[in-house]
């Protein structure tokens, strides 16, 4: 591991430490805040038990869907949009402003269309992240170096190989970080969603939780989600930065 | 076409190959290009342009910038179209790129998600030749080109003069009769681009391919080539041509020679003017120079 993420860690370690003492000593009242340690224990136990599988299989299945939604559909209408000019140019103002909107308020549209269940808790994550993956494949799209097309020219390549065998993969570090964005999104899109809109899933067992003054379990499934969140996304790092260091010039 | 002659013993002029028609392997007829622009304006990028490669012969074409170099290469590698005139390539009209061209370019072309010995099959995959060929092939090109301790390394682990000699070996193993390079050394620094020639030199040599290198570099275009051709400012034209008399078996230890000095200050006095037409600036009654 490398000095910086030695120095992260110890940062989050400093962090995590620091709540704890914060709590051991009263400073921070049990009503308001649980130790970290406390947390985890919880967690162990409701893990253990068993009494939330379902609604961690359906928060992390329903993320996994908008995800990959968001990722081929994402990837696709860039494709499209980058493909005729005059659309870019006529939608581009639109995604810019896009996340100007406040996705959520749209909930009651989707109970209404789509019902209550997993799918408009899906719907409103795919709202919320798909215009990252769109926005991530233009730039993609972009970034590939004229040269390499030119290149296929010379092999001659037909337009669909050009596609598949140079512009894909020299757009794939750009396309790899809209899956990211994807991801984090879906995250926020679908455990929000529960909040407000569904009878199971994490999102919703926290706010159960919450409103039935269970602190522990609360602050335990916040710990998931968080364990959850970081672990992804530190896998989803990982192959990141091995796909930029490779395309580095 | 001018054809002034430094010296007595001097550079030759050459308006066409040097031997005669049934060896000619490249032939530009009258060619122009003609850009239509956004703006609904157009462009007169090249021509008219003859030019006569003989098969074999190493020809490198200098021009100030913006001339058309790039255009005169992309035509002859099929990637534009002549707005007028015709093009050939062993005596076919050249449409499409033909099989049997290859082209470096002056960017980076190595494909960054390959090794260096995936980059350099990646061509002969394309072309459904038989693995163990491939293999032969490959290894021998990465050798050639001094990658052989970096076959398995990716262009980002490698510096700019060896990526070039990545696309230079993908284009190799191919076996083109015509290898076209555009700027392929122009990113590099003044010592490499020398080792670079060399390398070129001893490549032209054993595969026997015409080769035709676009190039700002007075020197490079002097020390490698059996004849230069100077080019105009925009639209292009040739306005010299140069023979430069160099033993096939030359290396660039020819830029040490007085007959290199003198090469090179012709191909400079034709490029000067042309470079000052495109800056606006004219020539002053003394040699010097001054604002029109």
């Amino acid at each position: 591991m490398k000095r910086e993420a030695w120095i992260r860690l110890l940062i989050v370690a400093l962090f995590v430490l620091s709540i704890e003492l914060l709590c051991r000593t009263k400073t921070i009242p049990p009503t308001v805040l649980i130790p970290p340690s406390d947390m985890l224990i919880e967690l162990i136990a409701i893990l253990r038990s068993g009494e939330l599988n379902t609604d961690i299989v359906s928060t992390f299945g329903n993320i996994l869907i908008a995800a990959l939604i968001v990722a081929v559909l994402g990837f696709a209408v860039g494709v499209v949009i980058h493909a005729f000019p005059w659309l870019r140019s006529s939608v581009e103002p639109l995604l810019a402003s896009y996340y100007a909107v406040p996705t959520f308020m749209f909930y009651p549209v989707f109970i209404v269309l789509l019902g209550v269940g997993s799918a408009p808790i899906i719907a409103i994550a795919v709202l919320l992240a798909i215009v990252a993956m769109i926005t991530a494949t233009l730039d993609g799209l972009d970034r590939i170096p004229g040269v390499l097309r030119k290149t296929a020219r010379m092999y001659h390549m037909s337009r669909l190989r050009t596609s598949v065998l140079v512009e894909l993969p020299a757009a794939s570090p750009y396309l790899f970080t809209g899956v990211k964005l994807a991801v984090a999104y879906s995250f926020i899109g679908v455990i929000a969603s529960e909040f407000i809109l569904s009878g199971s899933g994490l999102g919703y067992a926290i706010a159960y939780a919450y409103n039935n003054f269970e602190n522990r379990k609360m602050y335990a499934l916040m710990l998931l989600v968080l364990l959850a969140a970081t672990a992804v996304n530190s896998a989803l790092n990982a192959v990141d930065s091995r796909l930029q260091a490779r395309q580095l010039r | 076409m001018e054809g002034a002659v430094v010296g007595g013993a001097g550079p030759a002029s050459d308006t066409s190959s040097a031997s005669g028609s049934d060896s000619v392997h490249v032939r530009l007829k009258q060619v122009t290009r003609v850009f239509t622009l956004q703006s609904g304006g157009s462009l007169h990028a090249i021509g008219p342009v003859d030019l006569e490669l003989t098969r074999g012969e190493f020809f490198s074409c200098v021009g100030p910038s913006g001339c058309g170099k790039s255009t005169l290469l992309d035509v002859l590698a099929g990637l534009a179209v002549p707005t007028e005139g015709t093009a050939t390539f062993e005596g076919r009209p050249i449409s499409g790129v033909p099989d049997g061209v290859g082209a470096v370019f002056q960017e980076d072309a190595s494909f960054p998600w390959l090794t260096v010995e995936d980059n350099v099959a990646f061509g002969l995959r394309r072309a459904g030749v038989d693995p163990a060929e491939i293999k032969r092939r490959v290894d021998y090109a990465v050798g050639f080109m001094g990658l052989k301790d970096f076959a398995k390394a990716y262009p980002a682990q490698l510096s700019g003069g060896m990526r070039q000699r990545v696309c230079i070996a993908r284009t190799l193993v191919l076996q083109p009769r015509l290898i076209l390079l555009d700027e392929p050394f122009g990113a590099l620094d003044q010592q490499t681009r020398l080792l670079m020639g060399d390398e070129l030199l001893r490549l032209w040599r054993e595969t026997s391919a015409t080769v035709l290198l676009i190039t700002h570099a007075l020197d490079e275009a002097a020390m490698l080539s059996d004849r230069v051709g100077v080019m105009s400012a925009r639209p292009g034209t040739f306005i010299d041509m140069v023979s430069t008399g160099w033993e096939r078996d030359r290396d660039s230890r020819v830029v040490s020679t007085p007959r290199f000095g003198e090469i090179t200050a012709r191909l400079w006095d034709k490029l000067r003017r042309e470079t000052m037409k495109i800056m606006g600036v004219a020539h002053g009654p003394a040699g010097g120079v001054a604002a029109p």
